[in-house]
């Protein structure tokens, strides 16, 4: 197997947690990684994006090609479009509905919607509203993270354990929290599918 | 084993403290911070007592890590690619002198100029001052650099420049770790004059580096870190360096049975490319950065064999490279152009909602209105944010410090306002001197030292001059009355613009210290 993620957003929206998810179930179970990340100037809250690389054999760039990426996961619609040149032509976008404005000229928001829509496989999920019904916002992109599920070309149980691990610290109801939100993102991600 | 996944940087952290690291010495800059942060943080590097504290900038830095090298013990300094200007001069003395416990110098390069002001290419520096360097291609290589640079640094008596770009340093893979070396014991130079640089002494010590220089492209040769891939099809070798290996393995499909030189160590291992040099009609370089190579093999006349790479087209000359870009120098095919949907704007980095440099440039702007003529020089930071709108309130951010020397070579000109803002850890960085000079001429600046006690830009490193800065301008000689605190708030607004207003109006030197604590720093102190 080989999947090509870019996760995106906007500076402080965390994509980088998702990240830490993705790879630590990759790694415990032996799969290859690179992950390149963003850090400076652009964490202020500038557009940002990581390219997260996972197979079962070596991988050569931490670049992904143009047109070789499998899964734009992103925070934010418009973000999301903004790496479509590199989207395979089979690939999915799997992102959150909520537009970030922190720009003046920021477009209208059904307009950002419909380019989205546009794209042939598009995932597109009101992650916050999900995470509240859950029970904290703050698990907003681990809905995110659930929703990609079908597409990540990883078993769902290893991205589980991943979140076992990763919130063990935080004790059990925050990992419970964690794996509730994550099966909320998959079911509603599937739901859409058979629309 | 089981892998770690880690950072490049944090892989030469790991490799560093494995070798045998005594001590860490660095400045904050992107893409290196974090091979310090991590040091700091490592339970070896604790239990082993290594120093990693940060310094105040690059060349004090650079100094204590000879210090400790001459103490016999191993040391790591890290910047960003421009901190080696800073750094500069002991680097280059470095050479001369040579080491006594390994010296590894890290500089962190930042093609794309995905945070700097330049995208210079640090393989110069080892270059000019005769030093071997080291550029790994992945994380395990960078690891295994730092690991036994060390050894290297000490077998060759000089310091070894180790050199990263950006997107290997912020990029996460596997790695693999060794047995740790223990640390070296003190030891003094056999000879005891090598490390002082009279004329008489350092010119011995500068006979002795020129004739080494036959040994080091010896090393290279044997270097594990230099590989020969041969390959049947002599119509085109190919010479990739660091990083851009991986691009040009990402093409396997377009290599063609091309021989392959890969390069980790320089100077450039002398029998392989006289090889491929000699087997090959055409050579195509791939090297992230400045065309140093190509420009070797090419020689002045460019009369050898066809040589490709960035000084002809064959790769772009600016910006990172990308496995898209060697794919379209392999296949002689134009890449073609990304196009981003039209409805995609620009999302360019701002200064946080409620950051005290806001409330800074608020005030300013409001006072300076009354002041067309003026001119405010800014510095780097944070606050070089207010170039952009909203507040466009900067007319220059050039190098660190250089917004208190600038404004006062701007006054010297007959500008009037000419203001400087600057950050603290950049005042203490660089900006110290340059005010001294201002005070010495009483020139008519007013200095606004935005104080938010912190090295906010690069992450929220302690600032060397947190709780020292009115001692230090006082104590330059900037008069008493002339230095305002304030604390920069909306509710504030009218005793700042008074304030600013006043130092301006006064003839001379004065600072205003707006002082209010990073809310990121602020945030992260309350989560821990
Ligand atoms: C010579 C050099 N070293 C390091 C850097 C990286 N760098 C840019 S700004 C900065 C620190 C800024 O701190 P401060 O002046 O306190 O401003 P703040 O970001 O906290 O507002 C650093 C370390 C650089 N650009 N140049
Ligand atoms: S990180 Fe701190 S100093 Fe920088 S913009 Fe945000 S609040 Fe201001």
């Amino acid at each position: 197997m080989k999947t090509d993620i870019i996760l995106s957003g906007v500076g402080g929206q965390g994509i980088l947690s998702i990240a830490t998810i993705i790879g630590e179930a990759a790694l415990k179970n032996n799969l290859y990684m690179k992950q390149s990340e963003v850090h400076g100037m652009s964490q202020r809250g500038g557009d940002v994006q990581s390219n997260l690389r996972i197979s079962d054999a070596p991988i050569s760039s931490d670049l992904i090609p143009l047109k070789k990426c499998d899964l734009i996961l992103s925070l934010e619609p418009m973000e999301a479009l903004r790496y479509l040149p590199y989207l395979s032509e089979n690939g999915w976008i799997v992102t959150s509905s909520a537009p970030f404005k922190n720009i003046p000229n920021y477009p209208e928001d059904s307009d950002v919607i419909n380019e989205v829509k546009k794209v042939k496989n598009s995932v597109l999920i009101d992650v916050e509203a999900i995470a509240k019904e859950v029970g904290n916002t703050r698990c907003s992109n681990i809905v995110l993270l659930g929703a990609a599920l079908p597409y990540l070309g990883i078993p769902a149980e290893y991205i589980e354990d991943a979140i076992k691990t990763i919130f063990a610290r935080k004790g059990e109801e925050i990992v419970n929290m964690n794996l509730a939100a994550l099966n909320a993102g998959r079911g509603e991600s599937i739901n859409r599918f058979h629309d | 084993m089981q892998k770690l996944l880690l950072l490049a940087d944090e892989a030469i952290a790991l490799g560093a403290i494995d070798g045998g690291l005594s001590g860490v010495y660095a400045y904050p800059g992107t893409p290196s911070t974090e091979i310090t942060e991590f040091i700091q943080m490592n339970r070896d590097a604790q239990a082993r007592g290594i120093h990693s504290r940060w310094c105040t900038n690059e060349k004090t830095a650079m100094e204590a890590a000879v210090g400790m090298s001459f103490a016999g013990k191993r040391s790591l300094v890290c910047m960003k690619h421009v901190g080696l200007n800073v750094a500069a001069d002991p680097f280059m003395n470095s050479a001369i002198t040579g080491v006594n416990g390994g010296v590894l110098v890290l500089s962190a390069d930042d093609p794309s100029m995905h945070s700097s002001q330049n995208e210079q290419d640090s393989r110069y520096y080892a270059k000019f001052a005769l030093i071997p360097s080291l550029e790994p291609s992945n994380q395990q290589e960078a690891y295994d650099m730092a690991y036994y640079g060390f050894e290297l640094s000490e077998k060759l008596g000089r310091p070894i420049l180790l050199r990263i770009t950006t997107r290997l340093a912020h990029s996460r893979s596997g790695v693999v770790r060794k047995e740790m070396m223990s640390q070296n014991k003190t030891s003094f130079p056999n000879n005891p004059k090598q490390f002082i640089l009279l004329p008489a002494i350092a010119k011995k010590n500068y006979a002795d580096l020129l004739a080494s220089q036959s040994k080091y492209v010896d090393n290279s040769e044997n270097s594990p870190f230099n590989t020969y891939y041969d390959g049947d099809n002599k119509k085109r070798g190919i010479i990739a360096c660091g990083v851009t290996y991986n691009y040009l393995m990402e093409n396997k499909e377009l290599i063609n049975g091309s021989p392959i030189l890969k390069i980790g160590q320089y100077p450039l291992p002398r029998k392989q490319v006289e090889r491929i040099m000699t087997e090959c009609e055409s050579i195509l370089v791939i090297e992230e950065g400045y065309p140093l190579i190509e420009e070797m093999l090419k020689g002045f006349l460019g009369k050898s064999l066809k040589i490709n790479g960035k000084l002809d087209g064959t790769l772009p000359r600016q910006g990172e490279l990308n496995p898209d870009s060697v794919a379209s120098a392999l296949s002689g095919k134009k890449a073609e152009p990304v196009v981003i949907p039209e409805i995609v704007r620009m999302r360019p980095p701002a200064l946080c909602q409620g950051c005290g440099h806001r409330d800074m440039y608020e005030a300013l702007n409001a006072v300076l209105k009354q002041y067309p003529e003026a001119k405010v020089f800014g510095d780097i930071g944070c606050y070089t944010l207010g170039a952009l709108p909203p507040y466009g309130a900067i007319s220059s951010c050039l190098d660190m410090g250089a917004s208190i020397t600038m404004a006062k070579g701007a006054s010297d000109a007959g500008v009037f306002p000419a203001v400087a803002v600057i950050g603290d850890s950049t005042f203490t960085h660089s900006g110290i001197t340059g005010l001294l000079d201002a005070v010495n001429e009483n020139a008519n600046i007013t200095v606004v030292i935005s104080d938010n006690l912190t090295t906010a830009m690069t992450g929220g490193q302690d600032s060397a001059g947190t709780g020292k800065l009115e001692a230090i301008c006082e104590g330059i000689g900037v008069k008493k009355e002339h230095i305002r605190v304030l604390v920069p708030l909306k509710k504030n607004f009218e005793e700042m613009t008074s304030v600013i207003k006043e130092e301006i109006e006064y003839q001379g030197v004065s600072v205003i210290i707006p002082r209010r604590e990073c809310l990121q720093t602020l945030k992260r102190k309350k989560k821990q």
